[in-house]
């Protein structure tokens, strides 16, 4: 757990609205994720996960309601606690890393503005981890898409995060690295954290999931505990 | 990590890429030496009409370079999402406006120091003996151009049109610092040099009101 951060937290969405214009992203989410809790968003392109992420992560203002962190000591509500904000995680569709930096320069910066103690060491064991030791001095530009999404999720991990948000984090990922990566995941899980992911279709990763919910046109049409139709709701079949 | 910590990793990895790539230096450069050389070649100042009209054609000089230098300042965060990779890090989203602010003038600055002696050996106007309080202009005129400039970026990233935007929404706002920047400048050319105070109480001003509105209203900038 992070050092001197927050208590293990959940994520409480309370009638969320998210418009661009006139277009609706979200309409009225109101979710409680428990902490500890291992949630797979699901539902077709444009459903609004990426924006449900990204109001978790307090990189987008919602347009109306709140979301907040029980169990944070000290959570506040829409982007107002830095301390929650610090210990969140975002892995994104992008990569949220430089292409003009090395492998190491650029977690070794992230790993500064986070404040993680001896980044070296950390920085080191983590390219260790996702295979990229070999390849540290080398431009992000020249990765292949797989590595750049392997120094994606090591970014994400520089502080041990008590709240991980993962937006289709296999993009780009071979078989062998989306083994790793559930392991991973497995591993956070495991240890209490709070994960929310946006995933299409079933894969080892999906297999995590101690919740499952399938957005459409931005509402919350299904919302289920491992079960039978837990299935039905990530390959969009219905039960 | 406090904000200058934040802006000291910062303003490393700007002058990282910066150094690595020489993209906005040398446009920059390559830039002002064309607006300096076409201007001595198509008008052919005496030393008399250099020295009136050769400082207001420095600065709109760094003006228009300042503009085409500051359009990338948060265009290329954009490419991969490293902005929200910033604001999910640092402790103030301030530290991400003092770092590239800091970036920029330094950038400017740079540039306006190593293209001074041209200037002055094209338009016949010795500077030698003012050069330092030329260094305090510069350095003010700069970080006016850079703090109001680095805030617009933040907008115009965001905005459609945005290559237009920057342009349209800066040249306006600054062109006080252009007065008086320019007005400073041609005190310190005259032949008797004198130093207008009043400028550069003003350049001054604007610096600080500038910085201090940034401060306090730069994190609604970074919001999408």
């Amino acid at each position: 757990m992070t050092p001197g951060a927050v208590c293990p937290t959940g994520i409480r969405f309370d009638d969320i609205e998210k418009r661009y214009g006139g277009l609706y992203a979200l309409r009225r989410v109101s979710l409680e994720i428990a902490a500890g809790e291992c949630v797979v968003l699901a539902g077709r392109n444009g459903s609004g996960k990426t924006t449900l992420l990204r109001i978790a992560a307090q990189l987008v203002r919602p347009s109306a309601g709140k979301v907040s962190f029980p169990g944070a000591r000290g959570a506040g509500t829409n982007g107002a606690d830095g301390g929650v904000r610090g210990a969140t995680a975002y892995v994104a569709h992008a990569t949220m890393v430089y292409d003009e930096l090395t492998a190491e320069e650029n977690l070794i910066l992230f790993a500064r503005l986070l404040g993680v103690a001896a980044p070296r060491e950390r920085v080191d064991a983590l390219l260790t981890e996702v295979g990229l030791a070999e390849r540290r001095d080398s431009l992000v530009r020249t990765f292949s898409r797989g590595m750049r999404q392997r120094m994606a999720i090591a970014r994400a991990l520089l502080r041990e995060p008590l709240v991980l948000l993962l937006d289709e984090p296999a993009t780009g990922l071979d078989v062998q690295g989306t083994a790793w990566l559930a392991a991973v995941l497995r591993r956070m899980r495991d240890s209490g954290c709070t994960m929310v992911m946006s995933l299409h279709g079933e894969t080892e990763i999906s297999s995590l999931a101690t919740r499952a919910i399938r957005l459409d046109a931005g509402s919350v049409v299904a919302d289920t505990r491992r079960g039978a139709s837990f299935r039905s709701i990530l390959t969009f079949v219905d039960a | 990590m406090g904000v200058l910590s934040n802006t000291a990793a910062l303003l490393g990895k700007e002058l990282r890429t910066e150094f690595r790539s020489r993209e906005l230096l040398t446009t920059t450069i390559v830039f002002i030496l064309i607006v300096l050389v076409l201007f001595s070649f198509t008008f052919d100042p005496t030393v008399g009409e250099s020295r009136r009209f050769g400082p207001g054609l420095l600065w709109l000089a760094f003006l228009f370079a300042a503009s085409l230098m500051l359009q990338p300042c948060f265009l290329r965060e954009l490419n991969n999402d490293t902005l929200s990779a910033l604001r999910l890090s640092v402790s103030d989203p301030f530290a991400i406006f003092l770092a590239k602010l800091g970036a920029n003038t330094l950038f400017l600055l740079l540039t306006e120091l190593l293209l001074l002696p041209i200037f002055a050996i094209l338009y016949n106007i010795p500077v030698a003996a003012v050069f330092a309080k030329l260094v305090m202009v510069f350095f003010l005129g700069s970080l006016g151009v850079s703090t109001a400039g680095t805030a617009l970026s933040a907008i115009s990233a965001q905005a459609r049109m945005r290559e237009l935007m920057l342009p349209l929404l800066l040249l306006p706002l600054l062109t006080p610092v252009l007065v008086a920047s320019t007005e400073v400048t041609i005190g310190l050319l005259d032949r008797q040099p004198f130093v207008q105070w009043k400028g550069v109480g003003f350049l001054a001003v604007f610096d600080v009101v500038f910085l201090t509105a940034l401060w306090i209203f730069g994190e609604y900038l970074l919001e999408e």
